[in-house]
Protein backbone atom coordinates (compact mmCIF):
# COMPACT_ATOMS: atom_id res chain seq x y z
CA UNK A 1 0.00 0.00 0.00
CA UNK A 2 1.15 3.51 -0.78
CA UNK A 3 2.59 5.45 2.15
CA UNK A 4 0.44 8.41 3.13
CA UNK A 5 2.07 11.57 4.44
CA UNK A 6 0.29 14.68 5.70
CA UNK A 7 2.09 18.03 5.69
CA UNK A 8 0.34 20.12 8.34
CA UNK A 9 0.18 23.84 9.12
CA UNK A 10 -2.20 26.12 10.99
CA UNK A 11 -4.46 27.03 8.07
CA UNK A 12 -3.54 24.46 5.43
CA UNK A 13 -3.06 27.26 2.89
CA UNK A 14 0.54 28.27 2.57
CA UNK A 15 3.18 26.84 4.77
CA UNK A 16 2.00 23.21 4.55
CA UNK A 17 2.17 23.48 0.75
CA UNK A 18 5.79 24.60 0.94
CA UNK A 19 6.57 21.67 3.20
CA UNK A 20 4.68 19.29 0.89
CA UNK A 21 6.75 20.42 -2.11
CA UNK A 22 10.04 19.84 -0.35
CA UNK A 23 8.93 16.52 1.16
CA UNK A 24 7.79 15.31 -2.28
CA UNK A 25 11.18 16.30 -3.65
CA UNK A 26 13.01 14.40 -0.92
CA UNK A 27 10.83 11.30 -1.43
CA UNK A 28 11.24 11.43 -5.21
CA UNK A 29 15.04 11.66 -4.81
CA UNK A 30 14.90 8.39 -2.86
CA UNK A 31 12.53 6.65 -5.24
CA UNK A 32 9.87 6.37 -2.53
CA UNK A 33 6.37 6.64 -3.88
CA UNK A 34 4.05 8.25 -1.38
CA UNK A 35 0.85 10.20 -1.35
CA UNK A 36 1.65 13.59 0.21
CA UNK A 37 -1.27 15.83 1.14
CA UNK A 38 -1.33 19.20 2.87
CA UNK A 39 -3.90 20.26 5.41
CA UNK A 40 -4.59 22.37 8.48
CA UNK A 41 -4.03 21.18 11.99
CA UNK A 42 -7.69 20.66 12.94
CA UNK A 43 -8.57 18.67 9.79
CA UNK A 44 -5.46 16.53 10.25
CA UNK A 45 -6.87 14.93 13.38
CA UNK A 46 -9.67 13.33 11.32
CA UNK A 47 -7.47 12.18 8.47
CA UNK A 48 -5.73 8.83 8.30
CA UNK A 49 -2.02 8.84 7.52
CA UNK A 50 1.16 6.91 8.13
CA UNK A 51 3.22 10.00 8.79
CA UNK A 52 2.52 13.59 9.71
CA UNK A 53 5.22 16.09 8.99
CA UNK A 54 5.06 19.53 10.62
CA UNK A 55 6.94 22.13 12.65
CA UNK A 56 7.58 21.74 16.37
CA UNK A 57 5.03 24.46 17.19
CA UNK A 58 2.10 22.39 15.89
CA UNK A 59 3.40 18.92 16.72
CA UNK A 60 2.14 19.19 20.31
CA UNK A 61 -1.48 19.40 19.23
CA UNK A 62 -1.13 16.28 17.08
CA UNK A 63 0.29 13.85 19.63
CA UNK A 64 -2.99 11.87 19.82
CA UNK A 65 -2.87 11.05 16.12
CA UNK A 66 -2.15 7.45 15.16
CA UNK A 67 0.37 8.57 12.54
CA UNK A 68 4.05 8.89 13.34
CA UNK A 69 4.87 12.57 13.83
CA UNK A 70 7.98 13.91 12.09
CA UNK A 71 9.26 17.36 12.96
CA UNK A 72 11.00 19.77 10.62
CA UNK A 73 12.23 23.08 12.04
CA UNK A 74 13.51 24.66 8.84
CA UNK A 75 11.10 24.10 5.94
CA UNK A 76 13.68 25.35 3.45
CA UNK A 77 16.55 23.17 4.60
CA UNK A 78 16.60 20.17 2.28
CA UNK A 79 19.39 18.61 4.38
CA UNK A 80 17.13 18.58 7.43
CA UNK A 81 14.15 17.26 5.46
CA UNK A 82 16.29 14.58 3.80
CA UNK A 83 17.62 13.53 7.21
CA UNK A 84 14.12 13.23 8.69
CA UNK A 85 13.02 11.12 5.71
CA UNK A 86 16.14 8.93 5.88
CA UNK A 87 15.76 8.30 9.59
CA UNK A 88 12.07 7.47 9.46
CA UNK A 89 10.95 6.36 6.01
CA UNK A 90 13.96 4.58 4.59
CA UNK A 91 14.30 1.01 5.75
CA UNK B 1 0.15 37.45 -9.81
CA UNK B 2 2.86 39.54 -8.16
CA UNK B 3 6.04 38.05 -6.79
CA UNK B 4 8.48 40.30 -4.92
CA UNK B 5 8.28 43.13 -7.41
CA UNK B 6 10.02 46.36 -6.47
CA UNK B 7 6.88 48.10 -5.20
CA UNK B 8 6.17 45.31 -2.70
CA UNK B 9 9.68 44.92 -1.28
CA UNK B 10 10.98 47.19 1.47
CA UNK B 11 14.34 47.18 3.26
CA UNK B 12 15.35 48.27 6.75
CA UNK B 13 11.82 48.57 8.09
CA UNK B 14 11.58 49.50 11.76
CA UNK B 15 8.90 47.79 13.82
CA UNK B 16 8.65 47.04 17.51
CA UNK B 17 6.76 43.73 17.60
CA UNK B 18 5.50 40.78 15.54
CA UNK B 19 2.08 42.37 14.87
CA UNK B 20 3.69 45.48 13.41
CA UNK B 21 5.95 43.29 11.28
CA UNK B 22 2.94 41.40 9.88
CA UNK B 23 1.16 44.71 9.31
CA UNK B 24 4.13 46.12 7.39
CA UNK B 25 4.21 43.12 5.03
CA UNK B 26 0.42 43.35 4.61
CA UNK B 27 0.49 47.11 4.01
CA UNK B 28 2.74 46.62 0.99
CA UNK B 29 0.18 44.25 -0.54
CA UNK B 30 -2.73 46.54 0.36
CA UNK B 31 -1.04 49.62 -1.16
CA UNK B 32 -0.72 47.78 -4.45
CA UNK B 33 -4.37 46.72 -4.16
CA UNK B 34 -3.49 43.04 -4.08
CA UNK B 35 -5.42 42.47 -0.85
CA UNK B 36 -8.19 44.14 1.17
CA UNK B 37 -7.43 45.65 4.56
CA UNK B 38 -9.44 42.83 6.12
CA UNK B 39 -6.74 40.36 5.06
CA UNK B 40 -4.17 42.12 7.26
CA UNK B 41 -6.48 41.72 10.26
CA UNK B 42 -6.95 38.05 9.36
CA UNK B 43 -3.17 37.53 9.21
CA UNK B 44 -2.80 39.05 12.67
CA UNK B 45 -5.67 36.92 13.99
CA UNK B 46 -4.09 33.78 12.55
CA UNK B 47 -0.94 34.62 14.51
CA UNK B 48 -2.93 35.24 17.67
CA UNK B 49 -4.89 32.00 17.34
CA UNK B 50 -2.40 29.56 15.86
CA UNK B 51 0.86 30.98 17.13
CA UNK B 52 4.15 31.56 15.31
CA UNK B 53 4.23 28.30 13.31
CA UNK B 54 4.61 30.37 10.11
CA UNK B 55 8.16 31.24 11.13
CA UNK B 56 9.18 28.46 8.78
CA UNK B 57 12.90 28.71 8.96
CA UNK B 58 15.48 30.57 11.03
CA UNK B 59 14.75 34.32 10.71
CA UNK B 60 11.98 33.82 8.12
CA UNK B 61 8.25 34.43 8.70
CA UNK B 62 5.56 33.91 6.08
CA UNK B 63 2.36 35.38 7.55
CA UNK B 64 -0.82 34.68 5.60
CA UNK B 65 -4.54 34.05 5.98
CA UNK B 66 -7.21 32.39 3.83
CA UNK B 67 -8.13 33.48 0.28
CA UNK B 68 -11.65 34.40 1.44
CA UNK B 69 -10.22 36.85 4.00
CA UNK B 70 -9.73 39.39 1.21
CA UNK B 71 -7.16 38.49 -1.42
CA UNK B 72 -7.60 40.20 -4.81
CA UNK B 73 -4.53 38.82 -6.50
CA UNK B 74 -2.05 36.06 -5.61
CA UNK B 75 1.01 37.87 -4.29
CA UNK B 76 4.16 37.82 -2.15
CA UNK B 77 5.68 40.91 -0.52
CA UNK B 78 8.87 41.24 1.53
CA UNK B 79 9.70 43.37 4.52
CA UNK B 80 13.31 43.20 5.65
CA UNK B 81 13.40 44.24 9.30
CA UNK B 82 15.99 46.70 10.55
CA UNK B 83 15.93 45.12 14.00
CA UNK B 84 15.23 41.40 14.44
CA UNK B 85 11.89 40.70 16.13
CA UNK B 86 10.85 37.86 18.46
CA UNK B 87 7.73 36.05 17.24
CA UNK B 88 7.83 33.51 20.07
CA UNK B 89 9.02 30.61 17.93
CA UNK B 90 11.02 28.03 19.88
CA UNK B 91 13.73 27.45 17.28
CA UNK B 92 13.54 30.03 14.49
CA UNK B 93 13.46 33.37 16.31
CA UNK B 94 14.32 36.20 15.85
CA UNK B 95 12.68 37.12 12.55
CA UNK B 96 14.54 39.27 10.01
CA UNK B 97 12.60 38.61 6.81
CA UNK B 98 8.80 38.80 6.61
CA UNK B 99 7.17 37.52 3.41
CA UNK B 100 3.54 38.61 3.24
CA UNK B 101 1.64 35.93 1.35
CA UNK B 102 -1.60 36.87 -0.36
CA UNK B 103 -3.03 33.37 -0.61
CA UNK B 104 -5.43 32.82 -3.51
CA UNK B 105 -7.32 29.68 -4.36
CA UNK B 106 -6.05 29.72 -7.95
CA UNK B 107 -3.21 27.80 -9.55
CA UNK B 108 -1.19 31.00 -9.26
CA UNK B 109 -1.00 30.37 -5.53
CA UNK B 110 0.88 27.14 -6.17
CA UNK B 111 3.13 28.84 -8.71
CA UNK B 112 3.99 31.59 -6.20
CA UNK B 113 4.76 29.12 -3.43
CA UNK B 114 6.95 27.12 -5.80
CA UNK B 115 8.92 30.28 -6.66
CA UNK B 116 9.25 31.23 -3.02
CA UNK B 117 10.36 27.72 -2.08
CA UNK B 118 12.96 27.65 -4.85
CA UNK B 119 14.25 31.05 -3.80
CA UNK B 120 14.51 30.21 -0.10
CA UNK B 121 15.84 26.67 -0.48
CA UNK B 122 19.16 28.31 -1.33
CA UNK B 123 20.92 29.72 1.77
CA UNK B 124 22.95 32.09 -0.44
CA UNK B 125 19.72 33.79 -1.52
CA UNK B 126 18.58 34.14 2.11
CA UNK B 127 21.89 35.77 2.91
CA UNK B 128 21.44 38.26 0.04
CA UNK B 129 17.85 39.09 1.03
CA UNK B 130 18.91 39.63 4.65
CA UNK B 131 21.73 42.04 3.84
CA UNK B 132 20.49 43.90 0.75
CA UNK B 133 19.89 47.62 1.06
CA UNK B 134 18.54 48.26 -2.45
CA UNK B 135 16.27 46.35 -4.81
CA UNK B 136 19.07 46.20 -7.37
CA UNK B 137 20.98 43.83 -5.10
CA UNK B 138 18.23 41.21 -5.10
CA UNK B 139 16.75 41.81 -8.54
CA UNK B 140 18.67 38.95 -10.16
CA UNK B 141 17.79 36.27 -7.65
CA UNK B 142 14.14 37.33 -7.53
CA UNK B 143 13.78 37.45 -11.30
CA UNK B 144 15.28 34.03 -11.67
CA UNK B 145 12.31 32.69 -9.76
CA UNK B 146 9.73 34.94 -11.41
Amino acid sequence: MMIKVLAVCGLGQGTSLILKMNVEQALADRGISADVEHTDVSSASNMGADYIITGNELAESLTDHQAKILIVNNYFDMDEINKVIDENLVN
Amino acid sequence: MKFLEESIVKFGVEVSNAYEAIEAAGDLLAEDELIEGSYIEAMKNAYKENGPYFVLAPHIAIPHARPEDGVKEASVSLVQLKNPIEFGHSSNDPVRLVFGLGASSSDEHLTLLRKLTMLLNDPVNIEKLTHATTYEEIKNIVEMER
